[in-house]
């Protein structure tokens, strides 16, 4: 039905239109108006327009001032002057005109003069004191179209002040023979009401009169009054009620004349005020909301026809249904109903529909649950008021258990929405959320955050804690809500949380528990000990586990549960768990010990001891760095394959340890982190600003620009785009990150923490060492720490592969005398020097030549003369250049294969020797080599005395390979097979892989600087990150860079301040550019190319390279 | 509550604006230009009502013209949706033949259905009452 008379208006616009069109040209040309509207629609500039107005405004100006223009004339003249007005062209000086035009004109041109007052003037405006006479005039007409008039503008406005002066006429035209007039009276006094209620006090019986008016329409208008009076007071109507039922119920029941209907229904607008009305009336009233059962339920039964305005009528409804005292019946009707509306296909109806069940869950949470999947199908649709809509719904049935899920859909939204208006109402939501649920929300952010989140996070939430806010029952309370909280996630299903926010949950428990008296410390021990058990529970969050067991392991359950634990973990392959298994064992039997409290961080009891043994004849103590000094003079053997284990728990030390100076390194460390990705989302304009500002044409620009400045270029804050704004400031307001603390404060944190950082600390002397002599000790022992365990490890996430065991082993295997190490098992001496064996591995592979004898010496058969040879059976053509040493691949009782590789300026030369070791020839001897990374051309086969098929008995085969690299990755592996027969024998293979380093295919790219700035802009492979600065004295950046320079070979294109460029390219042709910046005792270095991995390939060698150093 | 009616082309050019909440003259233009920008924008299978600052935009597409009401959020905004429709039979109504620009007659129906923000006649009858008498006195 609508659709019909939607199509019949379809040819509305034609009529309606105001656009000038060549049917309305003719009948239009003598308006003026329409003139100017053509004038104006066919104008292209804001400017032309405004020219055009302001011509127009002084032709009306000219004219309304003018004794000749007639009241014809100037009714014409108004509407122009209104039409410009309404573009926004203020036309002040015809203001007093249109008073004059309704004082004087006749009929329309009256009508008009009224009509322009009242769009020209405000309601405080003084022109409107000059219109008082006229009104007065009018009212007092006999003609009943000027008091109509008259009327009319006085319900949209008046002069409060002036009110009594007119409101007696006004209070006798409610008994005027006259429908409309008795309506206007009405609608008159409803705005006197709202201007001036105190005005009109004494005539709330004549308001009755008009509701009870026989005319409809009267009736309606006093329903406007009606509905703000008891608004304001709705128990002095309580006995309406029945007349506002009745008058319902004959609407509904179809006795208003057939005009009154709305596409068959009857007066739709009236129902909606009359439901509106009971609502108010009904609310937390028993006996008045039983008048109105009825007549809602035979509402709601009218209200069948499939049409828009029975919907409207039906919402509201709905909404009285659910306001007033329930009744069991008609809520289910109601229900039903709103399901009608949110499963509709159409979208506005869906859109009132979930309007209507936000309303309603406030009173019955359940019927959210009858509409759960459409609800949240409306979460994902397209269009965003609809899940703005649902939004709000879910808001309003927040609670303890779902808190968490909505603030996340609220975030989501907040991430997408541009409007400043949403923002700010949604992170109103979320705050209000947050402060109902303090802990249900950061556990939201904990368990979606998850493992993600940048580790400061947890971190400070536990500082937050553990600080505690200005009171201290606050605090108490606080820390007592957030261990039930945790208690009861562990008692449901700590398998799902992620291990960050297990670790922040066992600290809370292990430090607050005690809080809850009702909490035995063997119930945490328990939940605690299960923990343990959990099959992904990183040893990382078992330490935790551990350490917060050793703070609660008190009274008898507790013993027995700490017995366990140490039985089933002082067997564990990781040293962390067991010393603190241990620790637990032994403080849950010595009671003493346990409540001893407090660290002597002098180790003062140690004294005696010391002593004693120096007495005794020991060697003083000396510190780690010190000693690792004398042992690299003193070139000690090598014991760090026993200390494999031992990288993974300095990890667990930096993530114990609350400072987290580390966000930058750690967040560059996470290949996939955001911060990485808004770097890399960032726009290209500001990075090639970057670029050009401070590698311009014209040399080096900096010296003109203030550090901070360069400084910006590089922080992608103000790139971010609206909608990360929102999300980063959603992120501040949901996690309270304290910012500034006072130092003293820190190091308490950092005293209260000691079981945490227990192993942290010794193992940052060593790692300090020598590099940090300032003396705000703490603070920069921590920050030194964590830096390098966020180094050490980023190298197995940032590259996705972990350098393997064998790795190490190969080049251990290899090393000759100049090893670095101390014989101990001590965590970061064992790790470094591992670092330390590798790199020394590395910088053999450049310059060689005279380790040779010696590593060849080494080698598993030392009593075969021959391999001391091998190198003079180096092809020819390579003979002259320098090769790495010569690695065995593998071996059998008949066949040794060694190789060895040589760099070329455009390829890698991989030599691969086979020795016969057997008494007998090898006959038809293949060797094929392969790999996914490499392209190999096999080059030559040399062989010194046989042909290539046979190798004679002790004599050797050489095959040799040009390779380049295809794909880039940390190490290149080679494969191969060697197949062969030995006389009389069984074709045999031997299989072999060969690592080749990245580093071997780096060769050094010389560029100027304005070559590099071109290339620069032009790559699109990206990558970030901290390194380690060598702290040399006087340069650090020209230190670290010709560290760099030496071992993989780049080229250092300029180096101006503090920023160096540096530059490289993978054999063949393929380029990486390094751009280094000394920031905050790093180098910030960020490299790009044009090949995908190489700048994550080539960090990690230089990771390594200055670790190594 | 009704604060506005708008009746905007294609162009964004407004043909009509009614305020029933004050908003300063110098602000008005900005304010449709933004209105119709959020209206114009929106898909035909998109909802017909709009979040707009702390109100709610209630907008109908008659060919190349939009009729767009602000109304604030406690408003039923179907019914407003079905108001405007009830507004646009009148003007059918009225203007029988092709017309012409005359806002001054457009401004006077709206008048006579909406006053402070209210519906105050939603019959075609009723509605139209007062301007054919003043039509009739005029022809007269």
């Amino acid at each position: 039905m609508s659709d019909v008379v939607e199509k019949t208006l379809t040819a509305l616009p034609s009529l309606l239109s105001l656009d000038s069109q060549p049917g309305s040209a003719k009948l239009s040309s003598t308006s003026k108006l329409g003139n100017l509207i053509r004038g104006i629609t066919e104008l292209t500039s804001k400017h032309e327009e405004e020219k055009l107005i302001q011509r127009e405004l002084t032709s009306i100006k000219d004219q309304v001032s003018s004794p000749n223009t007639s009241m014809r004339q100037m009714k014409e003249l108004m509407v122009r002057a209104i039409y410009c007005e309404m573009l926004g062209y203020e036309a002040s000086f015809s203001y007093i005109h249109a008073i004059k035009l309704a004082q004087q004109g006749s009929v329309l041109d009256k009508r008009v003069g009224y009509l322009a007052v009242s769009l020209f003037l405000n309601e405080s405006h003084e022109l409107l004191l000059l219109l008082v006479n006229t009104v007065l005039k009018d009212l007092q007409s006999t003609n009943l179209i000027e008091v109509c008039m008259a009327l009319t503008v006085v319900s949209q406005m008046f002069p409060k002040d002036m009110i009594p002066a007119i409101l007696p006429l006004v209070e006798d035209k409610l008994n005027h023979p006259k429908e409309i007039i008795r309506r206007k009276a009405v609608l008159a006094l409803y705005k006197f009401y709202l201007i001036a209620p105190n005005q009109v006090q004494h005539i709330h019986n004549k308001f009755r009169k008009a509701l009870c008016d026989k005319d409809p329409g009267v009736m309606t208008a006093s329903l406007h009054i009606y509905l703000q009076l008891i608004k304001e007071n709705s128990e002095g109507y309580k006995d309406l009620t029945a007349s506002f039922v009745t008058i319902l119920k004959q609407v509904v029941g179809g006795k208003l004349p057939m005009d009154f209907n709305y596409h068959s229904v009857p007066a739709p607008w009236l129902q909606i005020q009359l439901l509106r009305i009971l609502s108010l009336l009904g609310k937390n009233d028993q006996s008045t909301s039983e008048i109105m059962y009825e007549v809602l339920d035979e509402s709601l039964r009218r209200a069948e026809m499939n049409h828009n305005i029975t919907y409207a009528i039906l919402y509201e409804c709905v909404k009285c249904i659910y306001t007033i005292q329930p009744k069991s019946e008609l809520l289910e009707k109601a229900a039903k109903c709103i399901g009608n509306f949110v499963l509709s296909p159409k979208i506005n109806l869906k859109y009132l529909g979930l309007k209507a069940l936000t309303y309603v869950v406030q009173q019955d949470p359940k019927l959210a649950l009858q509409h759960q999947m459409t609800i949240i199908e409306c979460l994902d649709h397209p269009d965003l008021i609809i899940k703005r809509e649902t939004l709000e719904l879910l808001f309003r049935i927040t609670n303890g258990q779902n808190v968490t899920v909505i603030v996340e859909k609220m975030l989501d939204f907040l991430r997408i929405s541009k409007d400043d208006y949403t923002t700010i109402d949604l992170v109103g939501k979320v705050a209000e959320l947050a402060e109902k649920y303090p802990f249900e929300t950061m556990n939201t952010v904990f368990s979606l955050g998850g493992d993600m989140m940048q580790p400061d996070i947890p971190n400070s939430f536990l500082k937050l804690l553990s600080e505690g806010f200005d009171s201290d029952e606050e605090d108490r309370k606080l820390r007592l809500f957030a261990v039930d909280s945790y208690v009861s996630l562990l008692q449901s299903e700590p398998n799902k949380l992620p291990q960050r926010f297990l670790q922040v949950i066992s600290w809370v428990l292990g430090e607050y528990s005690h809080l809850s008296a009702e909490l035995e410390p063997a119930t945490v021990m328990t939940l605690l000990s299960k923990l343990l058990d959990l099959k992904h529970t990183s040893s990382e969050t078992k330490s935790w586990v551990l350490m917060a067991m050793t703070k609660l392991c008190e009274g008898g359950v507790a013993i027995s549960v700490a017995q366990d634990i140490y039985e089933t973990h002082s067997s564990s392959m990781d040293t962390v768990l067991r010393q603190r298994a241990q620790e637990l064992q032994h403080l849950s039997q010595d009671s003493e010990l346990y409540l001893m409290g407090g660290v002597d961080s002098s180790l003062s009891f140690l004294d005696g001891f010391v002593s004693e043994a120096l007495a005794a004849g020991a060697a003083p103590y000396k510190p780690p760095h010190q000693r690792q000094e004398e042992l690299a003079q003193a070139k000690a053997l090598s014991l760090e394959p026993y200390s494999l284990s031992l990288p993974i728990s300095m990890s667990s030390c930096s993530i114990a340890d609350r400072q987290s100076p580390t966000l930058m390194s750690m967040s560059s460390g996470l290949s996939g982190d955001s911060t990485d990705l808004s770097h890399k989302g960032g726009s290209t304009t500001l990075k090639l600003d970057g670029v050009k500002r401070v590698w311009g044409r014209e040399g080096y620009l900096a010296q003109r620009e203030p550090v901070e400045e360069t400084a910006q270029v590089e922080v992608p804050s103000p790139l971010r785009s609206p909608s990360q704004q929102a999300e980063a400031d959603s992120t501040q307001s949901q996690t309270p990150t304290p910012t500034v603390t006072p130092e003293l404060e820190q190091d308490k944190q950092q005293l209260a923490s000691s079981l945490f950082v227990g192993l942290g600390s010794q193992s940052s002397v060593c790692l300090m060492g020598k590099s940090d002599p300032t003396p705000q000790r703490f603070r920069r022992k921590a920050q030194g720490r964590a830096s390098s365990s966020g180094a050490s490890e980023k190298t197995p996430t940032s590259l996705g592969s972990t350098p393997s065991p064998v790795d190490n082993l190969l080049c251990n295997s290899l090393l000759d005398s100049n090893l670095v190490s101390e014989p101990t098992n001590q965590t970061p001496q064992a790790s470094q020097s591992l670092d330390t064996t590798n790199g020394n591995c590395h910088e053999e592979l450049t310059d060689v030549k005279e380790n040779n004898p010696s590593l060849i010496h080494n080698n598993e058969e030392p009593d075969k003369p021959k391999d001391l040879c091998l190198s003079s059976h180096l092809p020819t053509e390579l003979s002259g250049l320098s090769h790495s040493e010569i690695t065995p691949l593998c071996s059998n009782q008949s066949v040794n294969l060694s190789a060895c590789h040589v760099q070329k300026e455009d390829s890698l030369q991989l030599v691969i020797f086979i020795f016969n070791s057997s008494d007998s020839a090898l006959q038809q001897m293949q060797l094929q080599v392969d790999s996914g990374e490499l392209k190999v051309n096999y080059c030559l086969s040399l062989i010194t005395d046989s042909p290539v098929e046979e190798v004679r008995s002790h004599s050797v085969a050489v095959c040799h390979y040009s390779v380049t690299v295809k794909r880039p990755s940390v190490h290149v592996e080679v494969l191969g097979m060697l197949s062969y027969q030995l006389p009389g024998g069984t074709p045999q293979t031997i299989q072999f892989s060969h690592k080749l380093p990245l580093t071997t295919f780096i060769r050094p790219l010389t560029l100027s600087t304005e070559e590099y700035g071109s290339m620069w802009l032009a790559f699109s492979q990206d990558t970030k990150q901290n390194l380690t600065l060598i702290n040399d004295d006087q340069d650090p950046l020209t230190t670290t860079l010709n560290v760099l320079k030496k071992k993989l070979q780049l080229h250092v294109v300029e180096i101006i301040g503090v920023e160096g460029i540096v530059a490289c390219q993978l054999v063949q042709d393929q380029p990486c550019l390094m751009h280094c910046r000394v920031h905050a005792g790093t180098l910030a270095v960020w490299l790009r190319s044009p090949v995908p991995d190489l700048p994550d390939c080539l960090l990690y060698h230089c990771q390594r390279a200055l670790q190594e150093h | 509550m009704i604060r506005f009616v708008l009746m905007v082309n294609r162009q964004g050019q407004t043909r009509l604006s009614r305020y029933y909440t004050p908003v300063d003259l110098n602000r008005r233009a900005a304010l449709e230009a933004d209105v119709v920008r959020c209206c114009l924008n929106r898909k035909k299978d998109q909802c017909s009502f709009v979040e707009y600052q702390d109100f709610k935009l209630v907008y109908r597409q008659y060919a190349a013209l939009y009729i767009v009401v602000g109304v604030s959020d406690g408003e039923n905004e179907l019914s407003i949706y079905e108001l405007v429709h009830n507004f646009v039979e009148v003007l059918d109504k009225y203007f029988s033949r092709v017309i012409m620009f005359n806002l001054d007659r457009v401004h006077i129906i709206l008048d006579e259905m909406i006053q402070n923000g209210h519906i105050v006649e939603t019959n075609k009858n009723r509605i139209l009452a007062p301007l054919s008498a003043i039509d009739k006195m005029a022809d007269g």
